[in-house]
């Protein structure tokens, strides 16, 4: 067979998710090559790249619960309000109320869980649209942070600060300071929370009936109805699991910037939709992968990167090119996926 | 007995007509916040003749406030409605609309000085442009919606996140004041006029609504697409281009809502201008009666629904909520709201509601 | 149990609210036997599969299957799949986004963790033992609609079923898919699988199956073998009307006798739709009542919808008065004078919200344009009109259609039509779900408005309101035009052999 013949039935027979996972893998690499030969020397450093690492781990896990979500066909814009509410509750605990550590996380993981029970039972066996019952639940979990506690305030604590600044260090990656000094690359405890969820879910999703369920789910909810899937039990558990990870990850948030404050996590949701739509995820349910967000985020990420060493005011700035790539990229998924179906119907 | 029973019926009837009115949801609403502050404290309705600090006499007082802010809120509810009834969707975008439409107008006012002494266009010429943009805004919404077919909550999620930026690039992430006091008028009081001018504004906007309602068939046209876009279609009508007509309307309200808004300071504050107030005006359509999911609307009851929202929001702020606890609360009604208007929640409550009829029956004939 | 049976259904009974949908019908099915399921509408044929499938509970009867000894109530479509009974539906009912093995396999183990090897080799197993083009890895979607249901069948195969549902398989296939599976339905026949075919197509009836039962109006006519059913034998038996019998019930018919009276008002030529009829030539003259005939499913709706512009038209053209028209959605139909009174009327007809009277002058109100609303005096007054003179059953004209009950909806949708004065007036099912007494009264209106120069296509299951009323019939078999009646070849008998076919190899 030719070679271009070969080609083309690889990209016939290649699966929808495979084929944007391509793209989202591509168009990193060409962004931060494109940082590197742009922006200079900065980009080069490990620490860079460990950098962008350790200020997203609460985005990476949040991201990952929003695809669970969206493969299922639904969608949770609640996460960063979440995320605002527990770092206020665990700010509050462990200050004004001397609280330990240990306990701080399981009321993180409480308040996550709790958001995720009530938004999926609502969606999964009333039949309620997810989009306005999480929009409600973005407004109340911001509001009840204001309620929590109105002033923001960094944390005190002294364990939480530990873990706070525990540097993890990277054997082999390092750079050479200005002083000449070696200095090693390190990464943040959330990272590793971070890369544990997205291993987790992504094995979860790959190897269990019930992760192979969500995408059924999110194909065709009727077919899968008829297949035999327990539609509701399926929707129900990927918005419980959206809602844990928005508490594992709001934690982590917590443990990154150390304080409480009703502004926190201003737009993460938006960014986690971005971040699972970038790596693959489409809105319509069925299509996406874990290690395609894990890129997404780090693509987002570097974006901001490049604007804010641009020199560019990054609060506005990014919220617009952040809008710009998500209509380009939704764009490009619908192009490309129908041009699939094109040379499916001509061959 | 018999004449008695045959009583009963026809008053229980009454009531379930009344009730069976849309309209009744929305003024039970404000009854019972009226009832509720009329109890706690009635000094909640007292209003005050006093003056501004041009001179001008001026009303004020919680009932002025609702008329006042309800008034924005009431605009914005004319254009979700419409919205809502052809799509079956909401647009989340109305407040970075009101901050992008509300910037445009600075900017022509302004031009490129931050804090010019003298108006640079005339005030109206600045409003006829906000329209223009806001209304192109509200075309990219609809296109969305209506020739992409996403989801129209989802699709105004972009420019929910964008919009603010777009709003701050227009000025240059400048905040521009304006002093001239021509232009507080629109957000403020006329002098001479002690009721809030927003009122006279949304007085005027339902008052077109309304003839517009009245001389086109606009209201027919999107509820039979709301109700059923593929017999409306071949009925020769064009559901895609009446669903885009909608957006395109409700960024026109967004304008005059935007205008209002910058009037009241005569500058801007971009990422608080119109904060949540999506919220509000999804509630207002909700409030009014009108199915979320699309169909048959009620104008009058979403503008009722509209100073209803208001008034709650006031009655909270009375009771030292927070602003920005507000949503916290309002979203719990919104919650509410949906709910008892799911399918499985009304079937469960008029089994409830026969069962309870079948005891009465029961009773009056034993 | 009778010999060799697989699947016996004894004297099934089956009501809804005033419709009693089944009384008494046996059906059975042998191992090892392709039987084709065959009736009009309202025939009771899909009652009979939902009951069988567990999704409506029968009220009386029995259901036996082999290798059961008592008999077996079924509550579920799970428990009709663990019975051994599977079924494949007309809309693919598999997961596009799922790979071919997956979709065969997924929802039926309750185990924790996905064995993809495993998994993937039994799926090629399968589908080579089936000779199915498809690999297990292979995305669903990437497959063609007749492959995709080939692993719908593979996967209910699998199941080890003993009984195989097939819902109108075909309706979305082309001619070397619809052999394909042919193909694979002998080699399960071969395995000893039954099969029940419910079809519409005549053709492939004979080409494929054994056995063909028949239903009409809830009741059983016969369970036959192919052998012994001649095409026109089972056309008459769907249709209920014997053979000799020589119905030419004619009424007094006027005739229009304007000047105009013989000229083509529209014509047809080569329209094809993307409702995958084959292209077809059509005209009628002013004032001529015409009818498109033959069974369900035959096509004749898709003819009228590319007419009026309700599917999208791919090809060929469309004429008015000798001049070719543009006609690309109901809009310019309705411009040129012409009105579609659609099949189905709760998907394609009613506002369910609106009230009777927005619902009479919603189209006349779309043709006089946006800015010119009807005042409320003068919509009521349309609506009174009518009303009364279709003698539509209504509290109020505010009340909402959906309150209405079937045969009122569709005298209102009837209404709107009427209204909007048309040149070319199209009624598909008119009469579905209308008393007698009114369906004779739409079918003297027919008549009045042809003579006064209407021109009226008539679509009715019942050919002898067709007979009645029409001076022209064209006849429809699976998808195209096969023949045109008028004058002296309008019998009972004459549409019945039309619609049957010509002799072919295969029947004596």
């Amino acid at each position: 067979m030719p070679f271009g013949k070969k080609v083309q039935n690889k990209f016939k027979n290649i699966t929808d998710t495979n084929l944007l996972l391509m793209i989202t893998i591509v168009v990193f690499f060409a962004m931060y090559i494109g940082a590197i030969l742009f922006q200079g020397k900065g980009f080069l450093k490990p620490q860079t790249f460990f950098n962008i690492l350790n200020a997203n781990a609460s985005l990476i896990i949040l991201s990952c619960g929003m695809s669970l979500v969206m493969i299922t066909g639904g969608i949770d814009i609640s996460v960063g309000g979440v995320t605002a509410l527990v770092s206020m509750c665990c700010a509050v605990y462990l200050d004004f109320h001397g609280g330990s550590l240990f306990v701080a996380i399981l009321i993180a993981l409480a308040i996550g869980l709790a958001f995720g029970l009530v938004q999926g039972f609502l969606v999964a066996y009333l039949d309620i649209q997810p989009f306005i019952v999480t929009l409600a639940g973005m407004f109340f979990a911001r509001g009840m942070t204001t309620i929590v506690n109105t002033t923001p305030f960094n944390v005190a604590n002294e364990s939480f600060v530990a873990l706070k600044d525990t540097r993890i260090y990277v054997p082999g990656f390092g750079s050479v300071n200005k002083l000449g000094k070696y200095v090693p690359a390190y990464i943040e405890v959330g990272v590793v929370v971070a890369l544990l969820t997205v291993i987790i879910l992504f094995c979860v999703l790959r190897w269990t009936s019930q992760g192979r369920k969500f995408y059924a789910v999110g194909g065709n909810s009727q077919s899968a109805l008829m297949l035999g899937i327990n539609v509701r039990k399926t929707k129900f558990l990927s918005h419980l699991i959206c809602g844990l990870l928005a508490g594992i990850g709001g934690f982590v948030y917590f443990m990154h910037v150390g304080s409480g404050s009703a502004s926190h996590a201003s737009g993460m949701e938006m960014n986690a939709i971005a971040s699972s739509i970038i790596g693959g995820t489409m809105l319509t349910g069925g299509v996406g992968n874990i290690i395609g967000t894990f890129f997404g985020v780090l693509s987002l990420s570097t974006i901001q990167n490049i604007v804010s060493s641009a020199g560019l005011d990054q609060a506005w700035w990014t919220g617009i090119t952040i809008a710009a790539m998500l209509c380009l990229f939704l764009v490009v998924q619908s192009v490309v996926i129908a041009r699939k179906k094109k040379t499916l119907k001509n061959s | 007995m018999n004449s008695k029973s045959v009583k009963s019926v026809n008053i229980s009837t009454f009531f379930l007509k009344i009730f069976r009115c849309q309209i009744f949801i929305p003024i039970a609403a404000l009854l019972l916040l009226a009832l509720f502050n009329l109890i706690v404290d009635p000094s909640f309705y007292k209003i005050t003749l006093g003056y501004n600090s041009a001179g001008d006499p001026v009303l004020s007082g919680n009932l002025m406030t609702i008329l006042d802010y309800g008034s924005e809120l009431a605009i914005l509810a004319i254009g979700m409605t419409l919205v809502t009834a052809a799509s079956g969707g909401q647009d989340i975008s109305v407040g970075a609309g009101i901050a992008i439409a509300g910037s445009v107008v600075l900017r022509v006012l302004c031009g490129t000085n931050s804090r010019p002494d003298t108006l640079q266009a005339p005030i109206i010429v600045a409003f006829l442009i906000s329209c223009v943009v806001a209304m192109l805004f509200g075309a990219f919404n609809g296109a969305l919606v209506a020739y992409f077919k996403i989801q129209p909550m989802v699709a105004t999620l972009i420019l929910f996140t964008a919009g603010r930026s777009i709003a701050a690039w227009i000025n240059n992430n400048e905040l521009p004041i304006i002093s001239d006091p021509t232009f507080k008028y629109f957000g403020g009081f006329i002098p001479g006029v002690p009721i809030p001018t927003p009122f006279f504004i949304a007085v005027i906007c339902m008052i077109i609504m309304a003839l517009v309602l009245k001389f086109t068939n606009l209201g027919l046209y999107t509820q039979a697409v709301g109700i059923n876009e593929s017999s409306s279609r071949l009925n020769g009508l064009n559901p895609a281009f009446i669903k885009f007509i909608t957006f395109v309307i409700l960024g026109l309200c967004v304008a005059v809502a935007g205008l209002i808004k910058v009037s009241r300071l005569s500058s801007i504050n971009y990422s608080v201008i119109a904060k949540d107030i999506e919220m509000d005006a999804i509630l207002a359509v909700a409030l009014g009666g009108n199915s979320l999911s699309g169909g048959k609307f009620n104008m009058t009851a979403s503008i009722l629904g509209a100073y209803v929202i208001q008034f709650l929001t006031t009655t909270l702020y009375k009771f030292n909520v927070q602003s920005d606890a507000l949503s916290a609360y309002k979203a719990v009604v919104v919650i509410v709201l949906v709910v008892l208007s799911t399918p499985v929640v009304r079937e469960y409550l008029s089994s409830l509601g026969k069962k309870l009829k079948n005891k009465g029956n029961v009773k009056e004939v034993g | 149990m009778k010999d060799k049976a697989v699947l016996e259904m004894k004297n099934i009974h089956k009501s809804f609210p005033g419709v009693h949908a089944l009384q008494g019908v046996d059906f059975t099915l042998c191992e090892g036997e392709i039987h084709a399921l065959m009736g009009e509408n309202g025939a009771g044929k899909s009652t009979l599969i939902k009951v069988l499938t567990g999704v409506y509970n029968k009220e009386e009867g029995q259901i036996f299957i082999k290798g059961k000894e008592k008999t077996v109530s079924i509550h579920s479509p799970q428990e009709a799949q663990k019975l051994g009974i599977s079924t494949v539906y007309q809309e693919i009912t598999l997961c596009p986004n799922l790979s071919v093995a997956e979709n065969m396999y997924i929802g039926r183990s309750d185990g924790l963790y996905q064995n993809w090897k495993k998994m993937n080799a039994d799926a090629d197993q399968i589908l080579k033992a089936l000779d199915i083009p498809a690999k297990a890895t292979q995305q669903l979607a990437s497959c063609s609609i007749a492959v995709q249901q080939m692993v719908a069948i593979a996967r209910a195969v699998d199941m080890d079923c003993k009984v195989l549902i097939l819902d109108e398989p075909t309706s979305s296939l082309d001619e070397q898919e619809v052999e394909k599976l042919f193909k694979l339905m002998r080699e399960l026949r071969a395995k000893g699988v039954g099969i029940i075919f419910v079809t519409h197509f005549l053709d492939q009836v004979y080409e494929v199956c054994d056995k063909i039962t028949v239903l009409r109006d809830g009741k059983l006519v016969g369970e036959y073998e192919i052998k012994d059913l001649p095409r026109v034998k089972l056309v008459s038996k769907m249709l209920g009307k014997d053979l000799d019998d020589m119905s030419d019930i004619k009424g007094e018919q006027s005739v229009y006798s304007g000047k105009d009276a013989n000229e083509r008002i529209f014509e047809t030529e080569g329209l094809v739709s993307n409702a995958g009829i084959k292209p077809f030539d059509f005209y009628i003259k002013k004032g001529e009542v015409n009818g498109f005939t033959g069974l369900l499913g035959s096509g004749r709706s898709e003819c009228v919808r590319a007419i009026f512009g309700a599917d999208r038209v791919i090809g060929g053209t469309v004429k008015k008065n000798g001049k070719v028209i543009k006609i690309t959605k109901p809009l310019d139909a309705m411009k040129n004078g012409i009105a579609y009174l659609p099949e189905d009327r709760k998907i394609d007809g009613i506002v369910g919200d609106l009230s009777v009277r927005e619902n009479i002058i919603l189209a006349l109100q779309v043709l006089r344009g946006f800015f010119r609303p009807f005042s409320k005096a003068q919509a009521n007054k349309f609506a009174e009109e009518y009303i009364k003179l279709l003698g539509i059953k209504t509290a109020s004209a505010d009340t909402p259609i959906k309150s209405l009950s079937g045969g009122n909806q569709q005298k209102v949708i009837l209404a709107r039509w009427l209204l909007t004065n048309p040149e070319y007036l199209i009624l598909d099912e008119p009469t579905r779900g209308i008393d007698v007494g009114t369906k004779i009264d739409i079918q003297k209106l027919v008549l009045k408005l042809a003579s006064e120069g209407m021109s009226i296509t008539f679509i009715s299951s019942e050919t002898d309101e067709m007979l009645r009323t029409c001076s022209r019939l064209i006849v429809m078999r699976d998808r195209k035009v096969v023949g045109e009646l008028s004058g002296e070849d309008l019998t009972q008998n004459k549409i019945m052999s039309t619609i049957a076919g010509g002799e072919k190899d295969h029947e004596q």
